[in-house]
């Protein structure tokens, strides 16, 4: 039996479709990994599969109970760390974990005893009496899962939940989302990261808009774009005139920046001399230039015509200017 | 382990944080003590001559009287403070780790509440140890003060309700922070600070029908004179009626919270 099914799910905030008949199916014991940008509809597809909000229409099932009409089965059979670790300052590591373990209805002695193997599994044995205010984002975001296992869930979503962490923080959730899932926990991530999804997924979907438009293993995915592309950076000159030089070549993809090139060739490695040469010939100094494989970007952009990274930055800075406002 | 005693063990463990969130956040716990404690005394020693003028009711002093309007101030603003504290767990995605948690959604609201009546309850302890320590006396004994305790635990829990339903509703600590001033105008105009009989119109008409007057009048009386089982009647059924407007306010707020997320 799958783990989660949604069909035609929908969510529409006043006159906003946010989710647009969105279809999954994640099997028992993988990783799925949701990926887009800001504002795609991944948390509002993911607060509809954890009960946190009513879908406007369609249905999803998760570990076999309608997320509507049986929300407390799903509820018990799901363990959630929602994005930016929505944990009390002003309680223990060790209170949150109990608290949870108290929520999902464990007698006092086995909450007890799951909490302290929990802090010890997540490395936070020593800051385990400490407010959780003190903590590092690293550290909240493993408290975070740590609560979210208390109860031993057969399916675990987490939303986003190595945003604004550092590499080595990063690293070790990847890591222990991975033996979570080794040890049969089916493992629903939304990601804003490639890297995370082509590394941990074994399935991955890409919404963007609301709407899912691409599905697949990622070395399926990838496969479908099937050309590697060169991305040069011009030292000097016109890039009109460098594009013009490099459509020769290849085709040209949607740029990344004002300063970058990107240009899809057929034969990879062995298209780079006939890129140098051509613009070479044309007087355009190259400052950098490099060979990319096919990466999830590659498909983002495929089925979008945009890129999910360069969303993300302008995401990042316009909610920066509105802070700022 | 039944559902019943499931919920309560939910209930109490949510109580038992929002009391430790309460005594670790001191700007929640100043409102409750320190501001009515303040307000108590500067009131006490500034206008104590009041119980003389003519129409005031028969008292011991007017630190027996006030008694009942600190009590009042402070467990309002404790209801208050239990709003406020519950729109930031609303604010910091808190909320959410406990409606994904498979208890019903009441029992979260309730947890709430019950950490309101304890901070209710200790409200009502502090002060009748104040009145007692500076030379009040509680006129109907234990039985009295047991009468004012209940009241003002209880009245406590009811406005905490409605605390939590405009914090459920808003979802905004600023806007819950932002009724402190109402809490003040609705005590003024009742009789925890001053006698009705004493107000002039249209305060006095506004206090007379205000439903805390007669909460205030159900603490107040066993602590100045002889129990009156009319004016206890009225506090309860006063509270009864916050409890209810709580209760329709919280759930309707509930069920937009699920359906807006």
């Amino acid at each position: 039996m799958p783990a989660i099914v949604v069909e035609k799910l929908e969510r529409t905030f006043d006159d906003v479709l946010a989710v647009r008949g969105v279809d999954l199916e994640v099997d028992e014991g993988e990783i799925y990994g949701f990926l887009g940008p800001n504002g795609a509809g991944k948390t509002t597809t993911v607060r509809m599969l954890t009960t946190l909000l009513l879908p406007t229409g369609g249905r999803a099932t998760v570990a076999g109970h309608d997320v509507a009409r049986e929300a407390r089965a799903v509820r018990a059979t799901i363990g959630v760390a929602l994005q930016e670790a929505a944990l009390d300052p002003l309680m223990t590591g060790r209170e949150l974990i109990r608290l949870q373990a108290t929520l999902q209805g464990l007698p006092n002695a086995e909450g007890r005893r799951r909490a302290d193997a929990l802090l010890e599994r997540v490395d936070l044995v020593e800051a385990a009496d400490r407010r959780v205010g003190t903590y590092s984002g690293g550290m909240k975001r493993r408290l975070d899962l740590a609560a979210a296992l208390v109860h031993e869930p057969r399916v675990l979503f987490l939303d986003e939940p190595t945003t604004g962490l550092d590499p080595v923080s990063r690293k070790t959730i990847w890591e222990e989302v991975q033996t979570l899932n080794d040890e049969g926990t089916t493992v629903f991530l939304t990601t804003q990261y490639l890297e995370e999804a082509d590394q941990l997924a074994d399935n991955v979907a890409i919404i963007d808009r609301g709407t899912i438009v691409a599905e697949g293993t990622p070395e399926a995915l990838k496969a479908q774009i099937g050309k590697p592309h060169i991305q040069l950076q011009l030292a000097e000159g016109s890039i009109a005139r460098a594009e013009e030089v490099c459509a020769t070549v290849g085709s040209l993809l949607p740029p990344r920046d004002a300063k970058t090139i990107l240009v899809e060739v057929e034969n990879g490695a062995g298209d780079i001399a006939k890129v140098v040469r051509a613009l070479d010939e044309a007087g355009i100094a190259v400052d950098s230039l490099e060979l990319v494989k096919p990466t999830l970007d590659d498909v983002f952009v495929a089925k979008t015509g945009h890129h999910i990274e360069k969303d993300e930055e302008a995401g990042a800075e316009q909610e920066a200017e509105a802070v700022e406002a | 382990m039944n559902e019943l005693a499931r919920n309560l063990r939910v209930i109490r463990a949510l109580g038992m944080r929002a009391i430790r969130q309460t005594f670790r956040r001191p700007q929640l716990m100043a409102p409750i003590l320190v501001f009515p404690t303040l307000l108590l005394a500067v009131q006490t020693g500034g206008a104590g001559g009041a119980v003389t003028l003519p129409g005031f009711p028969p008292v011991q002093g007017f630190l027996q009287f006030m008694l009942a309007g600190a009590m009042m101030q402070s467990l309002m603003l404790a209801g208050n403070s239990g709003g406020i504290a519950f729109a930031v767990d609303i604010e910091m995605g808190f909320t959410d780790r406990l409606f994904a948690a498979p208890v019903p959604r009441y029992t979260i609201v309730l947890g709430r509440l019950a950490g309101v009546a304890a901070l209710g309850l200790f409200s009502a302890l502090w002060f009748l140890a104040i009145g007692l320590i500076f030379g009040a006396e509680i006129h109907s004994g234990v039985a009295g003060a047991l009468i004012a305790v209940v009241l003002v635990t209880a009245t406590a829990t009811a406005v905490g309700g409605i605390g939590a339903a405009i914090a459920l509703r808003t979802g905004t600590a600023s806007v819950v922070q932002g009724l402190f001033p109402l809490v003040l105008v609705v005590l003024f105009l009742s009789s925890a600070f001053f006698p009705v009989d004493l107000m002039i119109q249209p305060a006095r008409a506004i206090a007379e029908y205000n439903p805390f007057s007669f909460i205030v009048e159900g603490v107040r009386n066993p602590i100045v004179a002889d129990i009156d089982a009319t004016d206890v009647l009225e506090a309860l059924l006063a509270i009864a009626g916050i409890v209810a407007l709580g209760l329709v306010l919280s759930a309707r707020a509930l069920r937009h919270r699920l359906r807006v997320g």
